[in-house]
C-alpha cells in the first residue's frame, strides 16, 4: 500500500471507507493527535537526555550512563519516577489554577508542533497563517507560568512568574519582528509555502545580510522566549531556588520541564524552517526521496538546539533589568532597522536566488 | 538605581522574603531576611546561628594541640591557614623559633590553600551568576591541589597538618614535583578562566558598578582580604605583618580601587597569580632540617594575652588567646574575616536587584561556618 | 542641543558595543566548545563504585585508626593512655588492668580493650602522633559507612592478643 506523506488526508480517506464523513474526520484528528502526543513525549524525553549529555561533555563530565546502554533510558526512568511521585502543594494555594497551570504550558507547546512540515506534505495542519499561529500559540505558554507562579502561594514562585511575564511580553516582539523580516521575502505566512520559496536557496542565503541579522536576533529572542539560560530569569536557581515551579512536584513539574524542552525544539524548528529551508536538502541532493526530508529537518533543528545548549552552558545569566535593556534598547531598534533594510533589498530585487 | 514610580496611584507594598537557610545562593546555612520592593532590595538582615558549634567555647576545654584541629572546621576552605594561625600564636607565646623548613612548607601549603579556595570561589561565582560550567572547571583544578594535600597531609579538606612547634610529619617526597606540575597546569587554566568568564560582556555588566563599597566604608566595617583590597584598602597581612616565610618572598599586593563586585573579582584572580609566584619562589629551595621542634607533651602558655593575625583566603583571621598559665586557654577568640565581610552586605546590596544581591554575596566569598563558628 | 558630532560618536559606540559584546561571547563559547570537542579524551569524573579495584588511597590517607598485630597475635600497645588523652573528642577509650607479667614476674599495665569510636573520630591524627610505641596507625580504607551505628565502635586489639615483648613506653 502506498501511504501518502500527507497524514491527515491518508487517515481521513482510510476511515471514510467504513465511516460516515464527519465521524471519519473526527477519528482522523484523534488518531493524529495521539500520534503527535506519543512522538513528542518521547522526543521531549530524548531532548532532556541530549541536554544532559551535552552539558556533561561541556563540563568534563560523563553524563547519565547507568540506565540502559550509554544511559539512553535515563530520562525514561526519571519520567517513571516522576509519575509515581506524590503531588504536593502549599496549603493556601489556589487549587484550581495551581492544577490548571501545567496543562496550559504543555498543551500550548504541543499545539505548536502541529503546523511544522516535517517533510513534503508531512504536516498535520497546514494553515495559511502558520507562522502567525506559531507566534500566537507560543505566547499562551506564559499564561501557564504566570498562573503557576501566582497560584502556588510562594513568593519565590511569584517573582519568577512576574519575571516571566515581563520577559515573554518583551521578547515576543523581537521573535515576531525577526520572522516578519523573512516574511517580506516569502510573501506568505504558510509554512509549506515558506519552504517552497526556499527551493531557490535558503532564506538565510536569499536575504543575506539582513537575514543573518534577523537570524541572530531570532536566536537571542527565541532563547529568551523559552526561558533558557542566559535568560532563565524565571527559574534562576541561584536567585529564586526553582522559580515558578518551586511548589510543583511529580508529573506536574514534569509537564513544565518537558514543555521547556519541547519549546526549545519548536524555536529551533521555526528557525530551521524559516531560515534554513526546513526539510529541503542542501543543494537539493535528496529531493527525489521525500522521506529524507524528515532527516534534514531534524538535523537542522538539532544543530540549532545544540547551539542553544551551547549558549546555556557557557554564558552567565543576565539581570532582569539588563534583559529588558537588551530587548528594548538593542534588539527592537535593530530589528526595525533590519526590516527596512530587508524591505529595500526585496524592493530593489537584491536577493540572491539560484 | 531607584526605579520605583513616585507619583503613582497604584498602591505598592514592600514585602519580606526569606532567603535561606536552604537556598542555593547562600552557600550553606545563612538566612537572609530580605525586604523587597518588587525586585529592588530595601534591606538585608543576615540571620546567623544555623551552624553554630561553639568552637570558641570548645577551645577553652581543649589543650593547645587539640585546638588546632577545631580551626579546620571554621573556614574549611582555608583550613591550613587557620591551623597555622593558632600554631603561630602558641609559638609566639612560648617564644619558640620553628625551623626554617617548617616556615617554608607552611607558606607553600598556605598559598596552595589560597589558590584552592579561590578556585572554588571562582567556580561558585560563575554558578551564582548563572554560568554553570565554571563550577566544574574550578573544581577540576582544585582537585589537583587536594591531591597534593592528601598525599602530604592525609586529608583533603580538614588537614590538621600543623602542630604547635612544627608540622605533624615531613612533606611527601612527591610534594615538590606535584606542586610544580600543578603550577605549570594552572597557569594555562587561569588564563582560560579569564577568557571564559572575565571578559564575557554579560558577566561584566552583572559585576561592574554593582555592590560598590568605598574605601572609608571598607575600613569602618572592618573589611579585610580581597573585599577590602577591592576597595583600595591596602590590608594584606602578608605584606604588613609577614609571618612564616612570607618575609623572604617578593609579591605584589593585588589592589583595585573601584570597590565594585568586579574589582573584588579581579583582586581574587590576581591573588591566584601572586600565590603562584610565591610558591615558585619557595618550592625549589625548601631548606633541609627538622620538621618539628621539641615541645612539651603538655603545652602550658605563660600567663598573659596573645594575638596573632594571618591572611586567610577570605581576609584577616585573628587569634586572641587569654591564658592563665594552665594547659587550656582561659578564653580564645577568633576574629573571623567572614563575619566582618558579611556585616557590610546590607550596606552594599541595598538598592540593587535580587540578582545583584546574589552576585555581590558571591564576591564577598562567605563561608558560613567561619562566620558562625 | 546635541552636536551632530556627538550623535555620530554615540551611534558608533552603540554599534561598537554590540560588536565587542558579541566578540566576548564568542570567545567564551570557544572555550567551552574546545572542551566539548575534546570530551572524548575522557572526563574528570571518577566512576567511584566501578573503580574500587584500581582506586588506591595515598599512603598517608586517614581512613580509620587501626592497631596492627603480628602473626602470633601481638600488638605494640602498652596501655599508656596517651592517645586517649590526646584525643580531642573522646573517641578512644582504653580499658586496662595491672597483670603479672609472666616473664619478669612484675605487675604491669596491660590493655584489656582498646575501644575506638569511629563515629566520633575527626581524623585529626593526634592519637597517632602521641603514641610512643607506634601501636596505632592509619588505615587507608575509605568505605566506613555502616547500617548500624554501634558497628562504628570498634575494639582495636584482637581477642586474646598480648603485648609484643620488648615494647616499652
Amino acid at each position: 500500500m502506498n501511504i501518502s506523506l500527507n497524514i491527515t488526508k491518508t487517515f481521513t480517506e482510510l476511515l471514510s471507507g467504513f465511516l460516515p464523513e464527519s465521524t471519519a474526520n473526527i477519528g482522523a484528528m484523534v488518531i493524529i493527535a495521539l500520534i503527535y502526543l506519543a512522538i513528542f513525549s518521547v522526543a521531549g524525553l530524548f531532548l532532556v537526555l541530549i541536554e544532559r549529555k551535552v552539558a556533561a561533555w561541556f563540563q568534563l563530565r560523563l553524563g547519565p550512563n547507568r540506565v540502559g546502554p550509554w544511559g539512553l533510558l535515563q530520562t525514561m526512568a526519571d519520567a517513571l519516577k516522576l509519575v509515581s511521585k506524590e503531588l504536593t502543594g502549599t496549603v493556601k494555594a489556589d487549587k484550581f489554577l495551581y492544577n490548571l497551570a501545567p496543562y496550559f504550558v504543555i498543551v500550548s507547546s504541543l499545539m505548536a508542533l502541529s503546523v511544522f512540515p516535517f517533510t513534503q506534505n508531512f504536516q498535520a495542519f497546514d494553515i495559511n497563517i502558520g507562522l502567525f499561529f506559531l507566534i500566537a500559540i507560543s505566547s499562551i505558554g506564559v499564561i501557564g507560568i504566570l498562573l503557576g507562579g501566582w497560584a502556588s502561594n510562594n513568593k519565590f514562585a511569584l517573582i519568577g512568574a512576574m519575571r516571566s511575564g515581563v520577559q515573554t511580553i518583551s521578547y515576543e516582539i523581537s521573535v515576531g519582528l525577526s520572522l516578519l523580516t523573512m516574511v517580506l521575502i516569502t510573501g506568505s505566512l504558510q509554512l509549506s509555502e515558506i519552504v517552497e520559496v526556499q527551493k531557490n536557496g535558503w532564506l538565510i542565503v536569499q536575504g543575506h545580510i539582513p537575514a543573518i541579522f534577523a537570524f541572530m536576533i531570532y536566536m537571542i529572542a527565541g532563547t529568551a522566549e523559552t526561558n533558557r539560560a542566559p535568560f532563565d530569569m524565571v527559574e534562576a536557581e541561584s536567585e529564586l531556588g526553582a522559580g515558578f515551579h518551586t511548589e510543583y512536584s511529580g508529573m506536574k513539574f514534569a509537564y513544565f520541564f518537558l514543555a521547556e524542552f519541547i519549546n526549545m525544539f519548536i524555536i529551533a524548528a521555526i528557525a530551521a524552517t524559516v531560515f534554513f529551508g526546513g526539510w529541503l536538502s542542501p543543494f537539493g541532493i535528496t529531493d527525489s526521496i521525500p522521506w529524507l526530508g524528515v532527516f534534514w529537518f531534524l538535523a537542522k533543528t538539532m544543530t540549532l538546539v545544540f547551539l542553544m545548549m551551547w549558549f546555556r552552558w557557557t554564558f552567565p545569566r543576565l539581570r532582569v533589568d539588563q534583559l529588558l535593556t537588551l530587548e528594548w534598547k538593542y534588539l527592537l531598534p535593530l530589528n526595525l532597522l533590519n526590516i527596512i533594510l530587508m524591505a529595500l533589498i526585496v524592493w530593489l530585487n537584491l536577493t540572491i536566488q539560484f | 538605581m531607584d526605579t520605583t514610580i513616585k507619583n503613582s496611584n497604584l498602591k505598592s507594598e514592600e514585602y519580606f522574603i526569606n532567603m535561606g537557610p536552604q537556598h542555593p545562593a547562600t552557600h550553606g546555612v545563612l538566612r537572609l531576611l530580605l525586604t523587597i520592593d518588587g525586585e529592588i532590595i530595601k534591606k538585608v538582615e543576615p540571620d546567623l546561628g544555623y551552624i553554630h558549634r561553639s568552637i570558641e567555647k570548645m577551645c577553652e576545654r581543649d589543650s593547645y594541640q587539640q585546638i588546632v584541629h577545631l580551626t579546620d572546621r571554621m573556614d574549611y576552605l582555608s583550613s591550613h591557614i587557620n591551623n597555622e594561625a593558632v600554631c603561630l600564636t602558641v609559638e609566639n607565646a612560648l617564644q619558640i623559633e620553628v625551623p626554617e623548613r617548617v616556615k617554608v612548607i607552611r607558606t607553600i601549603i598556605g598559598e596552595l590553600t589560597r589558590i584552592a579556595s579561590h578556585c572554588l570561589w571562582w567556580g561558585v561565582m560563575g554558578m551564582d551568576v548563572g554560568a554553570l560550567t565554571t563550577y566544574f572547571y574550578g573544581f577540576r583544578d582544585r582537585e589537583m591541589i587536594n591531591d597534593i594535600f592528601e598525599e602530604t597531609c592525609g586529608a583533603r579538606l580538614t588537614m590538621n597538618y600543623n602542630l604547635p612547634g612544627g608540622l605533624m610529619f615531613d612533606i611527601h617526597p612527591n610534594f615538590v614535583k606535584r606542586t610544580k606540575d600543578f603550577i605549570a597546569h594552572f597557569k594555562t587554566k587561569l588564563s582560560e578562566y579569564d577568557t571564559l568568564l572575565t571578559g564575557n560582556i554579560i558577566f561584566q555588566k552583572r559585576m561592574k558598578g554593582v555592590g560598590i563599597l568605598t574605601k572609608e566604608d571598607a575600613i569602618s566595617y572592618g573589611a579585610s582580604g580581597p573585599v577590602g583590597r577591592g576597595s583600595g584598602y591596602s590590608c594584606d597581612v602578608r605584606k604588613y605583618h609577614p609571618y612564616s616565610a612570607l618575609d623572604k618572598v617578593t609579591f605584589n599586593e593585588s589592589l583595585k580601587t573601584d570597590g565594585d563586585s568586579f574589582a573584588r573579582y579581579q583582586v581574587r584572580i590576581q591573588e591566584m597569580w601572586e600565590s603562584m609566584a610565591i610558591i615558585e619562589q619557595l618550592i625549589d629551595n625548601i631548606p633541609e632540617g627538622d620538621y618539628q621542634t621539641a615541645t612539651n607533651a603538655v603545652i602550658k602558655l605563660p600567663k598573659g594575652e596573645f594575638y596573632q593575625k594571618v591572611e586567610t583566603a577570605r581576609g584577616e583571621l585573628g587569634v586572641y588567646i587569654v591564658s592563665t598559665g594552665t594547659k587550656n586557654p582561659y578564653r580564645l577568640k577568633f576574629r573571623s574575616p567572614g563575619f566582618s565581610n558579611l556585616s557590610l552586605l546590607n550596606h552594599i546590596a541595598v538598592g540593587g536587584k535580587i540578582g545583584d544581591l546574589v552576585a555581590t554575596m558571591a564576591t564577598l566569598d562567605l563561608v558560613i561556618p567561619d562566620i558562625d563558628r | 542641543m546635541v552636536k551632530p558630532n556627538n550623535t555620530i560618536l554615540e551611534i558608533m559606540s552603540y554599534f561598537g558595543d554590540i560588536f565587542k559584546g558579541i566578540k566576548t561571547l564568542l570567545t567564551g563559547m570557544s572555550v567551552t566548545g574546545k572542551y566539548f570537542m575534546t570530551s572524548h579524551k575522557g572526563a574528570i569524573t571518577q566512576q567511584y563504585p566501578d573503580n574500587r579495584d584500581t582506586l588506591k588511597m595515598f599512603d598517608r590517607f586517614r581512613g580509620e585508626v587501626v592497631m596492627p598485630h603480628n602473626e602470633i597475635n601481638e600488638h605494640r600497645c602498652t596501655g599508656c593512655q596517651k592517645c586517649e588523652l590526646a584525643c580531642p573528642n573522646g573517641s578512644i577509650e582504653i580499658i586496662w588492668d595491672r597483670q603479672v607479667d609472666p616473664e619478669t614476674g612484675k605487675k604491669k599495665k596491660m590493655i584489656d580493650k582498646h575501644i575506638y569510636h569511629l563515629g566520633m573520630c575527626t581524623m585529626c591524627g593526634l592519637c597517632i602522633e602521641a603514641c610512643p610505641t607506634d601501636a596505632i596507625l592509619w588505615a587507608q580504607n575509605y568505605e566506613n559507612s555502616v547500617y548500624n551505628r554501634s558497628a562504628l565502635t570498634k575494639v582495636l586489639n584482637q581477642p586474646g592478643s598480648k603485648l609484643m615483648p620488648g615494647v616499652e613506653d
